[in-house]
């Protein structure tokens, strides 16, 4: 099973990109066969949402492979996080190109005149920096600080939910379902920490005991 | 019995979808006198040389209507489960002739115009549709308003078993949908009460079996599936206004100028647009409408008043 993991990881993440092709390929047939009446608005959707999804899948796998015994697991963590940048990048490379139609001062108006759109691109920041320090080579470079530098997925996520949260006029069910579960991946880790630090401490009692 | 058809307007009367698309040609052959048939000319208000008739399946497939679900593709999906006969309205308020009527009754033996307008979604996409529609102020006056009606509200049928939306757990809004015009806007010319698209019966997701039209206003203004017309002193709450005042106000005025905290108000997307093309083209104030209207709120600082 562990040998099969990552094909068949990858095969799922590309099965978004395949509709995505296909949807794009109707679209080209006839406009507004594939992307809807607003194709520009139904691609940045597209790609947000499961930018979302995989960045919160990237973000489960280590509380799953906790919890499932499976360590195995983690070794896909980083290709999903690297997958979950690519859809981050794709949605923000079609809103310069598609929606602001490359005009960076529209661009960069936009960025910091709606505040959702800087708390997403905050998080596109912090998930680029992830993704280029996320290979072998980075790790041994930055030693004890890589650990410290990847816990920055702990704001990655919730500004990534803020961000669709505060696009949002009304209809708040997914964005509780995402953020129910990032909640629960979160609790899962408060969780394991706290058992470390109750075995840290019995470790020093028992040390100090034996004194 | 439920006269949906607009009985005062002979079908050979109402353009066909071909002259439509053909509109500026149809136009310039008017100009130039190469033909007897005209448009009224309240029919083509406000439209500018270069607004095209957006496609029909777009008009009933993309729309907003949150009682049906808040996807611009819920209303084309789910507004089949919404019955609208009978339908009957309400009026109460300030007025003498009021009371529950049926919606057949109120509309019997008026003529139903054909209206071509642009529509602006405060979201920042446009359309250009061709309504069939009374003026409004036609409707409102067999009701005789008194001297104290200053204001007119509008309500949104409240039927959560057929409106899928309503049952909504996460939903913020506090239903029905509520909206409501200054009674001098509710009697301007342009304002429409809408009875159908395209020479055709108003479907469920715009709207059936009537709703508001005002041009020169955000979209969100020009309510759907009416039940009840209060004649008010007091100018009403409005749904949106309700839900979130520093985005949404009463007027609701298109208006490039004032931003949206959300979005920029400044240009807006013509639909269809496509993948290349995002068909943008700058927002008029008043939608295009400024000439007609913009008498009506003067004096007014409409940055206060948005």
């Amino acid at each position: 099973m562990a040998r099969y993991l990552k094909p068949i990881i990858v095969s799922a993440l590309l099965v978004p990109w395949c509709w995505l092709a296909y949807r794009v390929y109707l679209e080209t047939l006839q406009v507004g066969s594939g992307l809807g009446a607003d194709p520009v608005e139904g691609l940045i959707h597209y790609l947000g949402e499961w930018s979302l999804i995989v960045l919160l899948s990237a973000f489960s796998v280590t509380p799953l492979s906790r919890q499932l015994k499976w360590p195995v697991l983690i070794r896909s963590r980083r290709l999903i996080g690297v997958f979950a940048f690519v859809f981050v990048v794709t949605h923000a490379l079609v809103f310069a190109v598609f929606y602001a139609e490359l005009q960076w001062r529209v661009f960069l108006r936009e960025v910091i005149e709606r505040p959702y759109i800087t708390l997403g691109m905050a998080s596109l920041i912090i998930l680029g920096l992830l993704t280029v320090t996320s290979t072998r080579g980075w790790q041994r470079r930055l030693g004890r600080r890589w650990k410290q530098l990847h816990r920055w997925v702990y704001l990655a996520v919730p500004l990534a939910l803020l961000h669709l949260l505060w696009l949002r006029k009304d209809g708040y069910a997914d964005v509780f379902i995402y953020s129910l579960w990032a909640a629960v991946m979160a609790a899962e880790r408060i969780h394991h920490w706290r058992a470390g630090e109750r075995q840290k401490q019995s470790r020093q009692t028992k040390a100090s005991v034996s004194i | 019995m439920l006269i949906r058809k607009p009985a005062a307007i002979a079908s050979s009367e109402i353009t066909p979808e071909d002259v439509y698309h053909g509109r500026r040609e149809f136009i310039a052959a008017g100009a130039l006198g190469l033909t007897g048939l005209a448009l009224p000319h309240s029919a083509r208000a406000g439209l500018q040389d270069d607004d095209e008739i957006t496609p029909e399946n777009i008009v009933t497939q993309y729309n907003n209507f949150y009682e049906f679900g808040t996807d611009k593709s819920d209303p084309a999906t789910y507004a089949h489960e919404m019955t609208t006969d009978p339908w009957s309205v309400t009026v109460s308020g300030e007025a003498n002739k009021t009371g529950t009527f049926a919606f057949e009754d109120i509309i019997k033996g008026m003529d139903v115009e054909e209206r071509i307008y642009r529509f602006r979604c405060v979201e920042a996409w446009s359309m250009v549709v061709p309504w069939m529609g009374i003026p409004l102020s036609n409707i409102l006056s067999q009701f005789e308003p008194t001297g104290n009606a200053k204001f007119v509200e509008f309500e949104t049928l409240y039927r959560p078993r057929e409106m899928r939306g309503q049952q909504g757990f996460f939903s913020s809004i506090d239903w029905p949908y509520i909206e409501g015009l200054r009674m001098d806007e509710a009697n301007h010319p342009l304002t429409l009460m809408v009875t159908g698209l395209y020479g055709k019966d108003l479907p469920n997701q715009n709207g059936a079996p009537w709703r508001l039209m005002v041009p020169w206003k955000y979209g969100f203004k020009s309510i759907k599936s009416i039940v009840s017309i209060r004649f008010t002193e007091r100018e009403p709450i409005n749904t949106w206004k309700q839900l979130q005042a520093s985005e949404y106000g009463f007027y609701a005025n298109v208006n490039p100028a004032v931003s949206h905290p959300r979005w920029s108000q400044a240009s807006e997307r013509r639909l269809p647009s496509s993948l290349f093309n995002a068909n943008r083209r700058p927002t008029l104030p008043f939608n295009g409408y400024a000439d007609e209207v913009a008498g009506l709120y003067a004096g007014m600082d409409l940055r206060k008043y948005y």
